[in-house]
């Protein structure tokens, strides 16, 4: 259950920054997690809401966009999608396959706004 | 709100040393204020209620991972080889711990950070050892994070060209990502786990440099199958550093002390 400790690091990240703007309020987040980030993107929404209570970020919504995992074969070289971190190499059978994409984990951008309601 | 698992309102995490029971340091993890409220004077202009967008394309877990890299850089300037060991409850960190510091420790000098959500209960098992040695508490935390490590490392006496054990929180989740500033992951499972444990947990031991089979005293009496159980960590990741042994016992001990022994001479 570390989904609390990062929605509290997300808030506290995105809620400095809009500060320096000079934000009233966020009203949107944009996350990218990775489909083999270790994340679960409900479990996160689910936490985000208590994490953000009382902040500026209490009304945002959480937008998560959810790369698929994809993974490159240290043999041949073939590029192929995965889903998880065991994946073999469809062409050459190979273990050896580096995770290419899909571990991604950003706050992406925020949306603030001026007025205060 | 507990600061890390939302279970309860004392979430903080809580540094002890074994036999000072009034030693009590805590680690203040989020400071943000909660509820302020600030006025803000808006002149006469509109944005007719859209907001501005204001990229960040900042990494989440950025602020962990920056305290680590310097907690990283501690450890590398004082010629510190720290280790951070994971595993589920129960799978023998500790007692490895008590078998192969004192061994250790004819070589170099050995300090240990305990991870653990209360008692001083293994901290005190390894104070008895006569290393160095310092307890966090994580309260309802399920995981260590760089900024109880670098609390923790500063109130530990540590002696350059030293072994750092870190044993983590008994988990096989959450610490995957939480890097500590450490040099390497060594994660632990045992015969009286399943085989497929890598395969269920996989980021753990997707994270992971060593992985170590433990228990195998009690092999004859378990249907576990140890060839099957390195065939799956590999299959998670093919680079990982693979030994059995029983802490119990002692077998298969010195592959490990051998092992550790030359990575401390390269460090």
């Amino acid at each position: 259950m570390h989904e609390m400790s990062i929605a509290l690091s997300i808030v506290e990240a995105v809620e400095e920054r809009a500060r320096q703007e000079g934000a009233g309020w966020i009203s949107e987040i944009e996350l990218l997690v990775g489909k083999l980030a270790g994340i679960e993107p409900e479990s996160l929404k689910f936490c985000f809401s208590a994490a953000a209570a009382g902040t500026l970020a209490a009304r945002a919504l959480l937008a998560i966009e959810e790369p698929e995992g994809v993974g490159e074969c240290g043999e041949c070289g073939m590029i192929f999608p995965v889903n998880f971190y065991y994946a073999e190499c469809p062409a050459c059978r190979s273990l050896r396959v580096k995770i290419i994409s899909g571990e991604e984990f950003l706050i992406q951008s925020m949306t603030i706004e001026e007025e205060e309601e | 709100m507990c600061d890390t698992c939302g279970c309860s309102t004392e979430g903080g995490a809580v540094l002890r040393k074994p036999g000072q029971s009034d030693y009590h340091v805590h680690v203040n993890e989020h400071e943000h204020a909660h509820g302020e409220h600030h006025s803000h004077e808006h002149g006469d202009h509109h944005h007719e209620g859209s907001g501005r967008k204001v990229v960040l394309e900042q990494d989440v877990l950025q602020k962990n991972n920056l305290l680590a890299e310097r907690n990283r850089g501690y450890f590398e300037a004082r010629k510190i080889f720290a280790l951070n060991f994971l595993s589920s409850p129960g799978s023998g960190k500790t007692s490895l711990l008590e078998k192969i510091i004192p061994a250790l420790q004819q070589c170099f000098p050995v300090a240990v950070i305990e991870g653990d959500q209360q008692t001083t209960n293994d901290a005190d098992r390894i104070q008895a050892l006569g290393v160095p040695v310092i307890q966090i508490n994580t309260g309802s935390g399920c995981h260590l994070d760089a900024l109880m490590v670098n609390r923790a490392m500063k109130e530990l006496e540590m002696q350059n060209n030293s072994l750092l054990c870190i044993e983590n929180v008994g988990n096989l989740v959450c610490p995957a990502l939480f890097d500590l500033g450490e040099a390497l992951k060594v994660v632990i499972i045992s015969v009286t786990e399943g085989d497929d444990k890598p395969l269920k947990y996989p980021t753990m031991f997707h994270e992971a440099d060593i992985c170590i089979l433990n228990k195998i005293d009690l092999l004859p009496y378990v249907e576990f199958d140890a060839a099957k159980c390195r065939e799956n960590a590999m299959r998670v990741n093919h680079h990982l550093e693979w030994f059995e042994l029983s802490a119990k016992t002692g077998e298969g001990l010195a592959a490990l002390r051998e092992w550790l022994e030359g990575k401390m001479a390269q460090h």
